[in-house]
Parts: structure tokens; sequence; C-alpha cells
């Protein structure tokens, strides 16, 4: 009961961030404030405040399903409010429409997010709320507009800019790694980018090579960017804003293939850690370390190992860049078996760094070689069956588990 | 126009005749406006072009000279540094170009932007950077404007409103457009000069920007500076056309002669009341660098020695003002002589005071990729140290 009181006190908090008008605008923009207000993580028995330090926060309530469907998994089991259920896109938007409604410099940028919508929704009626200056429709030139929203978070302004497919976003890797990445770093900290990099990724419905990049390889080794991928509708929504909130640079990666699914999330205002991984299932025989689509293929070979006798520890590791190797840590520390299953290729992949990272630190703990689940290292082919041989697929979770566990 | 440069040449005359040497002291801190005529007219398209005639004061082409002649001596005085190897990697000079950078000033506040590329120790100078920041910047010391963790191709003054200091060849073109659509979304009056070179010119993202900025009516001034050799390569044999200024096709363009410090300012001026009202516009400088692409390069491989000596003779900015001063009366030749020296001083003193500066610390590998600490930390290049400990 507490923990709700403390959350609608913070709101009313909260309220004077709600309202920025233009002339505070202009005021603050030049001097850049660090903002001071907390917001609470409306989850019972987590009462804690995040100043925009984002400290990492120790779950202490974990979710005990599988998958996160039931409102009484996710939210408060004291609360009587029952939450709202969404789309991941909706959950997307209602996070960039809080946030713009909140803070006065956010914009968005990317093509067809105005007038058309997004392609994926995600900016739906953005523009008729906000009007056309807050929702920009570019040109297709990515290198330019990728440009000019760091050159306009270099001023103060927090662009969203949104590659319409995240292969796209290949274009403008010079602004992202050299401009987006580096500049806090080469101007001895006078210029912070407080940019958010987001779209679609990975492998979909036989979209063919080109469209099925995943970026978060290549990006990875970008000095000065964090990167975080969403999963679920609740985290999609808290990421979202935390990306917003950051003064870093963030990437965030949608799946295009998880942009339907359903979710019940609370209706309080939460915004999750950008920097922190999400137990999924609490188990002890085996870490399985996933991230984005891959964790729903996880969660269907978890069922088939838990009707086997097996007790799988899964982790959404949420945080691509720079890993939570705490919470990993803990996890290794209990089961002392990892499994990483990424939708990255084998080579340079988030799991090649991942794996690198655990037999780094945690080696004295591993009973066992780190095993890594990647895609093939192959343009992603356009039919259908060569393209599911492509990613990982459940049954070839189940065995490894098996044989890693045996 | 003219008419009113010979009466107030005459009356100069009159009073030098008159007058011992105070007298002249007092004349050069003299604020009363004056029109000069600048030689070459500017070439305009799709626009009309500026007035000839430009308001100026003895007071500001004495400061014109004094801070062309700062810029140059810094300039050379890098120079030695790197020869002395004080100064490694990259190190790209400006002198030659001090009057783009010293026009435009004159003709701007602070709360307007610019970006430049890497040729930038000048522009950092214009903007009201100090000497020693300069220098201990080059020599990568920690009271470097960047903590000396930027370089020669990373100069920056937020609050002076000069966003850098960029190394790759145009991509601060997008960057400056971004900086205008920021100066446009906040309302603020103001105009961003985003300048990139003749070799830049040749970028596709210039045209992405162009376009989105004639598009969004961005208060973007696009400045080449065309000093006629991109890299080691000369515009005619890189540009299919040289005529950068009616490279923005709807976007309208005037071309400046960039050596004369005069018709910069009033172009600049030009540009920035025509940004405010009808958005963006091209300005071409035409304009010339003494030394080479970068201290790397010997500048004479791909142009001759008398090309060179020959701009330097018939075009040099600091020569222009000197003579504009001297036949006006502003200033004797002794005086702006004292003035060189004086500058020099400040130079070598700059210099000596930046040696002195301490190299950073190791700590400051580590400070600034991230605004805020994370929950984890970051490894050091050989992975030993500073790894995320369990309790």
């Amino acid at each position: 009961m507490s923990a709700i009181l403390q959350g609608a006190g913070a709101a009313t908090a909260l309220s004077p961030f709600n309202s920025v008008d233009s002339k505070k605008l202009a005021a603050s923009r030049r001097s850049l404030p660090v903002r001071v207000g907390g917001y609470i993580v409306a989850r019972s028995g987590v009462s804690k405040s995040f100043p925009s330090g984002l400290r990492v926060r120790r779950s202490e309530q974990l979710i005990a399903n599988a998958v996160a469907t039931k409102a009484d998994g996710a939210a408060s089991s004291t609360s009587s409010k029952p939450g709202h259920e969404l789309l991941l896109f909706e959950a997307l938007q209602e996070g960039l429409e809080e946030e713009m409604e909140r803070d006065a410099r956010v914009c968005v940028m990317g093509e067809d997010v105005g007038h058309y919508g997004g392609s994926y929704k995600v900016t739906k009626d953005l523009a008729k709320k906000f009007g056309d200056l807050r929702v920009l429709d570019t040109p297709i030139c990515e290198n330019a507009f990728t440009g000019m929203g760091i050159g306009a978070a270099m001023t103060g302004l927090r662009p969203v800019v949104e590659g319409m497919n995240m292969g796209f976003l290949l274009l403008a890797f010079n602004q992202i790694s050299n401009n987006c990445g580096m500049l806090h770093y080469t101007s001895g900290g006078q210029f912070t980018i407080p940019i958010v990099i987001r779209g679609p990724g990975g492998v979909g419905r036989q979209l063919g090579a080109e469209h099925s990049q995943r970026l978060e390889s290549y990006f990875q080794s970008i000095p000065g960017i964090q990167m975080v991928a969403c999963s679920t509708p609740y985290n999609a929504k808290g990421l979202m804003k935390a990306a917003i909130r950051s003064e870093n640079p963030v990437i965030l990666f949608e799946h295009v293939l998880l942009y339907n699914l359903k979710e019940r999330i609370p209706d309080e205002e939460y915004v999750c850690n950008l920097e922190e991984a999400e137990m999924v299932r609490p188990g002890e025989h085996v870490t399985i370390l996933t991230y984005s689509r891959m964790r729903y293929h996880v969660m269907q070979a978890a069922k088939t190992l838990v009707n086997k006798g097996f007790d799988p520890e899964v982790i959404d590791i949420r945080s691509l860049k720079p890993f939570d190797l705490y919470t990993i840590g803990n996890s290794v520390k209990k089961t002392h078996r990892v499994l990483i299953v990424e939708e990255c290729m084998r080579t340079g992949g988030i799991g090649a760094s991942l794996t690198a990272a655990i037999n780094e630190n945690f080696h004295d703990y591993l009973d066992a070689p780190v095993v890594c689940l990647s895609s093939q290292d192959v343009p992603t082919p356009y039919a259908g069956t060569l393209e599911e041989w492509t990613v990982v697929q459940p049954a070839q979770i189940v065995t490894a588990v098996e044989q890693l566990c045996l | 126009m003219a008419l009113s440069r010979l009466s107030s040449r005459s009356n100069g005359l009159l009073r030098s005749a008159a007058a011992a040497v105070l007298l002249r002291r007092t004349i050069s801190t003299d604020t009363s406006p004056m029109t000069i005529d600048i030689s070459l007219p500017f070439t305009a398209h799709l626009v009309e072009p500026p007035s000839r005639a430009v308001e100026t004061s003895p007071k500001e082409l004495l400061s014109f000279y004094r801070d062309m002649v700062v810029m140059r001596r810094m300039e050379i005085a890098a120079d030695s540094l790197y020869k002395a190897k004080l100064i490694r990697g990259f190190c790209h000079l400006y002198d030659g170009q001090e009057a783009v950078a010293i026009g435009m000033e004159a003709a701007i506040t602070k709360q307007d932007a610019i970006i430049t590329s890497y040729r930038d120790h000048c522009t950092f100078l214009g903007r009201g950077g100090s000497l020693v920041e300069a220098f201990s910047e080059l020599m990568g010391r920690k009271a470097g404007c960047s903590n000396g963790k930027g370089g020669s191709m990373h100069f920056y003054k937020k609050d002076a409103g000069f966003y850098g200091g960029h190394g790759i060849v145009g991509a601060q073109i997008p960057l400056g457009c971004g900086l205008a659509f920021a100066q446009k979304y906040s309302k603020d009056e103001a105009v961003t000069f985003t300048l990139y070179g003749d070799g830049a010119a040749n970028q596709g993202q210039l045209f992405e920007a162009l376009n989105i900025a004639a598009l969004w009516d961005l208060p973007a001034i696009l400045v080449c500076e065309n000093n006629h050799y991109g890299m080691g390569t000369a515009e005619w044999r890189a540009a299919k056309s040289p005529a950068y200024f009616k490279r923005g096709d709807y976007v309208p363009g005037l071309k400046v002669d960039g050596m004369d410090v005069l018709a910069v300012k009033q172009a600049c001026k030009f540009a920035k009341e025509h940004a405010l009202k009808n958005g963006p516009i091209v300005l071409e400088m035409d304009t010339y660098r003494y030394h080479g692409h970068s201290m790397s390069d010997p500048g004479s491989t791909y142009r001759t020695r008398d090309e060179i000596s020959g701009v330097r003779q018939e075009r040099d900015p600091i020569e222009r003002v000197r003579k504009l001063i001297v036949s006006h009366d502003f200033a004797t030749e002794k005086e702006l002589k004292d003035i060189e020296k004086e500058v020099r001083k400040e130079v070598d003193a700059a210099i000596a005071e930046a040696k002195e500066s301490p190299v950073p610390d190791q700590s400051e590998l580590f400070t600034n990729i991230y605004v805020k600490g994370l929950g984890t930390e970051s490894f050091g290049a050989d992975r030993k140290e500073l790894r995320a400990s369990l309790p």
C-alpha cells in the first residue's frame, strides 16, 4: 500500500515537467539542466526512487511464470489496478507519447513517421497530436537525418530517430559511430548526445537478406553508445522511456516479429532500467541468456525442458551494451552452466562478446564451456525452410541444454 | 561611394599632416562608422547580391588586423611545434584563410552556431577560444579545450556556439543542419554556419542536408571554403562543376572573395538575414591555404611554389587590411609592426604555458564515455582491470 501512496506522491511532483512552455524551453535548453525529479517504478514490494542515475535495481519480485502474460504475474498483487492490455507497438507508442508530453524537447524524425503514422504504427497519430515540427517526416537520407538528429541533440533537443528497418542505418554508420558515440568524449564532456535511435531489425518472415539484418553486432564496438533490446510490451514501454530520459545515446532494438505481442501493463508510469537484465524464469540447472525474439524460442524450449525434468534459468539480457554482468554473474554462480541463445550471426555477434565476457569474469564458476547458439553466418535466404534453418529453433535449444547438463 | 572613400582619405591625410603620433593612436580606437567598397563584386545565384559598400570602423579594421595576425602566428607556431614532434597525428593549418573566420565573426553573435571540419584552430579562436586552450589541446594536455582527448581535429566551445571540429569529411554538414533545426525548433532567431571544403562539396550528405534544409526552411548557411584543393586533388580534377555556390540548385548562393575580410563580413551579414527569413543559402568563399592539406603534406607536389607565393603577394588577407589601415592612416607601419611583435610574444607565452600543462591522468581514459556511471564498469584495454565484481 505504501508503495502506491509513494507512487501517487511522486506523480504529483512530476507534474511541473509535463507542461514545458517555450520560454522555459528556450531558457533551459542552453543551460541543459540536470533533471532532478524522481519517478517511481510502480511494483509492489519495490519502492525505490530513481534519480536520473538509474541505479541497478535488485529485483525482488521475480516473475514465476514462464511467459509474462498474466496481470497478477507482472503487476503488483496488492494493487487494485488491473492495468491495461495492449500490443507491443502500442506500448512503444504510449511510452513515446508520454515522454513527448512530459518534455517539449523530445521530437521524432524518420521516414513516414508523421502523416503515414509509421511503417509499424509506432508513431501513429503522434503527428496529429504534436504537429509536424515535432514528428518529422524525413526524405530518404539516413546519413543526413541521423546526423541532423545528432546535431540537434548537441544543442539539447532529445530526438528519437527511427530507422524504418535497422538495416538502413548502415548508411548512417559514420554518423552513429563517429559523431553519436564519440562527441561526448572528444569534446571533453562539453556535449551530451541524448539521442535515441530505434527501429525494427532481426530476421522476419521471408523479408530477404537485406531486410533481415541484426545490427547489434555491428554497433556493439562503438564506445559511448548504449544498446538495449526490448522483448515484451512491458519492457518496450519502460526501455523507450528510459532511453529518452538518458543523457547517453541509446540504440533501441525492436524486432519485426514482436510488434503484435499482447500483454497487460500497469496504468501507472514506470521506467525500466537501461543497464539491467530481466529474470524471466529462475532455475537451478542452467543459465540461458537471450534477448529479443529468441526469448520466446527459449521459453518454448523451456516448457519442453521442464517436462523433461530440467530447471533452466532464463535471463533476458535486455542490455546489449553494456552487459549486466551482475545479474548474469550471480546466475552463473548458481547454475555453473551457460547457454547463450541469440539471433546474431556466430561471427562477431553479441553472443561472441558475451561468451568472452563470461569466460573472463566467471571462469571459476563454470562447470562446462559456454555454449552459444546463434544464427548461421549466411545472408538470410528468402525461402521459408532455409530461413527457418538460419535462426535458432526451440528444438536446438532443448538439445543443447540436454548436452550441457549431462 | 568612391567619393566618401576619397573624402575620408583626404581627411586622414590632413590629420596626419597636422598631428603627431599621439593623435593617430586615438584614431585606432575610433568607432565612427565608415564605408569601404570591396574590390571584387559578389556573384549571385537565385538571389540579389548585397551591395559592395561595407560598413566598418577604424577600430574594427584594427581588430581584424590583430585577430588575423594572432591566427596567422598561431598556425605558424603550430607548424614549428609539429616539426618539433610536440604535436602529433594530423595537423591541418588554416593560414591564408583567416579572413573567412574573422569576417564571419564580425557579422554574427555567439548565439549563432558555427560548425566546421578539421581545419578548426582559427575558427575556435574566432569563437572566443584562448591560445592556451588551443595549444594545450594540440599537444594533448589537460588544459586543452577538450581536456587533451580530442586533438587538432576536435576543438569545441559549447558556450560560444562552436560545435567543432570534425574529422570525417562532410559529416559535419548534417550535424549543422541539425543545429539549425534545433534553433528553429526552439525559436532562437539565430542561424547556423556550416563550413565545409571544396572536397567535401562532392559528398552525398551535402545534397541530402540541402534538400532537408530547404524543405523545412531551416536557418542554415552552408559555407564552402573553396581553397581549390581537396587534399592533393585540384578542384578541376574532382568536380565537374566548380561553381559550388550554384550546387544548391533550388537554394540561393553567393560567391565571395574569401581573402577579403570585409567581403566576407558583408556576405555573412546578408546570409544571416536571408536565412532567418527565407531558409538556407550557400556561400562559396574563394580562399587559399598556404600550407599543404596537413603537416604530412608538403603542399607543393600538386601546385607550384610560384602559385603559392603569387597568392601570398596579391591576395593575402592580412596584407590587404594592412594596406587599408595604412592608406586611411588609422595606424602607421611601425604601429602595425609593434602589434605583430606583441602578438608574437603573446603566442610564445601561450605555448610556454601550454607546455607546462600536464598530460591527462590515466583515469581520464574512461571519463566522458557515458554521461552517468553505470551499474557495470568499462574495461581496460587488457581486460585485466576494472572488472565487474560480485559480492
